[in-house]
């Protein structure tokens, strides 16, 4: 069967740092349907590097799907048209032959742009040194099956520690809301029993932190969810209401947890 | 009342705000809807329904305090949530592709609410001012509310405004119901898709329950 060359327009997004104002260039592109998207972008990048002009910048790193680090809002879409995957693992058989395709940054205030396609995530580990992780105590391992865990506690669990921390739910989100993301982490570890010692200072502290960095405030439109390339479920969302106002029922100070 | 204040502010306690507030509301409606239906039963019906909410004055007054208090905060808040959520994104996407990832229920709350406000504006002031501080003794003894109203649904664009008002009504209400649940940490496999459903059934029921009576009485012409 003979491969079929795509013609494409490429729109991207061109942005100096951070400082600059940015602006969509237009690249003409041929390419195999078999290519992965970041390859496509590889093979642009090699051209204009033969032709002496600046690459476009834009991170990747597992390209299988497993680290997060990718991420381009593709034709209005984080992680582009399909479901369920990131960037890395979009093919160009997902294009048609004269298509034009717009490729933008995450756009948010509190993931600003490094430079073209770039933007800085650190607000997400900022948000996980203020509550996600757990008290390990020092001394022998103990047995882990002294520690009883449900199945299905431990599948849910399960399902919200697939989240990669790629910012996608983030990009998505009319109000720039982390809230996916961060209800992914509070879900994940408090579900389980080892992380039930900070369980609720973990709450307060992380939602505390989200809301300085400058992500917006969810309203349930569940565009999170749609385009969360693990499928994380917004009801870590509820879930997290849930721990969060548990969280400042419980608390014996008046003021943090 | 330091942790209040961190509370009510924090992004969570927003929506706990949005939720709690338009819960309450969410039920005065049910309450607002079956009380005008008596519309429909000639101006007896009617208006011996408003001099009954007369005798229980003292107790209504205090619902109105409450219900006065749920629409201040739910529009205060409401209204902070958009501007705030606005800034957090202060460089829009020049493709948005929300119409494949969202409903657009969800996404035109603001918009929707608005309109349902400046409604609001305008019914207190047809309805509720005339019933209530304009001259309400004259109005009580002339039997005059169901005229009142009729009259209204009379006039053309203020039956217009009306529908295109509960409409919105009927969108604001579909995204609320649900998302009221999920803000109070409600969901769950079992039972989201049933709260959905109702959701949208009571959405319909309240959009089509309040524009019926000005579309029944502009069409007849207001015969009693
Ligand atoms: S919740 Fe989904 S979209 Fe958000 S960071 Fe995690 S994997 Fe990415
Ligand atoms: S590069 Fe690792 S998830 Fe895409």
């Amino acid at each position: 069967m003979e491969t079929k060359i795509l013609k494409l327009k490429l729109k991207i997004w061109r942005q100096k740092n951070a400082n600059s104002v940015g602006s969509f260039v237009d690249y003409d592109v041929s390419v195999s349907p078999d290519a992965s998207f970041l390859e496509m972008l590889d093979e642009l990048n090699n051209k204009l590097e033969s032709q002496g002009l600046e690459p476009v910048v834009f991170e990747s790193d597992c390209r299988e799907g497993i680290c997060g680090t990718c991420g381009l809002v593709i034709n209005g879409q984080p992680h582009g048209p399909i479901p369920r995957i990131a960037t890395c693992q979009l093919h160009m058989r997902n294009f048609k032959d004269g298509d034009t395709i717009w490729i933008e940054p995450f756009r948010a205030k509190a993931f600003p742009v490094i430079k073209d396609l770039m933007v800085d995530r650190s607000g997400f580990d900022k948000i996980l040194q203020a509550g996600g992780y757990i008290s390990a105590n020092v001394g022998g391992a103990q047995d882990a099956n002294m520690i009883p865990i449900p199945k299905d506690v431990a599948s849910e669990a399960f399902d919200a520690a697939a989240c990669i921390g790629c910012g996608a739910c983030v990009a998505a989100c009319k109000n720039a809301s982390a809230m996916l993301f961060v209800s992914a982490k509070i879900s994940h570890l408090g579900l389980l029993p080892q992380g039930q010692p900070e369980r609720y200072r973990r709450v307060d502290r992380m939602i505390k932190v989200m809301d300085e960095l400058g992500f917006g405030s969810c309203t349930n439109t569940y565009a999170c969810e749609a385009e969360c390339p693990k499928g994380i479920s917004v009801k870590f969302i509820a879930r997290m209401n849930r721990d969060y106002i548990a969280a400042k029922l419980k608390s014996k100070t008046l003021e943090q947890v | 009342m330091n942790w209040l204040n961190n509370f009510l502010n924090s992004s969570i306690g927003k929506k706990f705000v949005m939720a709690i507030t338009g819960s309450f509301l969410l039920i005065f409606l049910i309450i607002h809807l079956i009380g005008n239906i008596t519309l429909f039963f000639g101006p007896d019906a009617f208006n011996g329904y408003v001099k009954t909410l007369d005798v229980i004055k003292p107790l209504i007054r205090v619902i109105e305090l409450v219900l006065l208090a749920a629409f201040v905060f739910h529009i205060f808040n409401g209204f902070r949530l958009w501007l705030e959520n606005k800034r957090a994104r202060p460089v829009e996407y020049k493709i948005n592709g929300s119409t494949e990832n969202s409903s657009i229920f969800s996404r035109t709350m603001f918009i929707s609410g608005s309109i349902i406000f400046i409604f609001l504006v305008l019914h207190l002031g047809t309805f509720f001012w005339r019933f209530n501080v304009h001259d309400p003794q004259q109005l009580a003894d002339a039997h005059q509310y169901y005229d009142i109203v009729v009259g209204f649904f009379q006039i053309w664009w203020y039956v217009l405004l009306y529908i295109i008002a509960m409409i919105l009504l009927g969108f604001h209400l579909n995204h609320g119901f649900q998302s009221a649940f999920q803000t109070f940490g409600l969901n769950s496999k079992k039972y989201t898709p049933l709260i959905k459903k109702l959701g949208t059934i009571y959405a319909i029921i309240m959009a089509v329950g309040f524009a019926s009576m000005p579309i029944y009485f502009f069409l007849s012409g207001g015969v009693k």
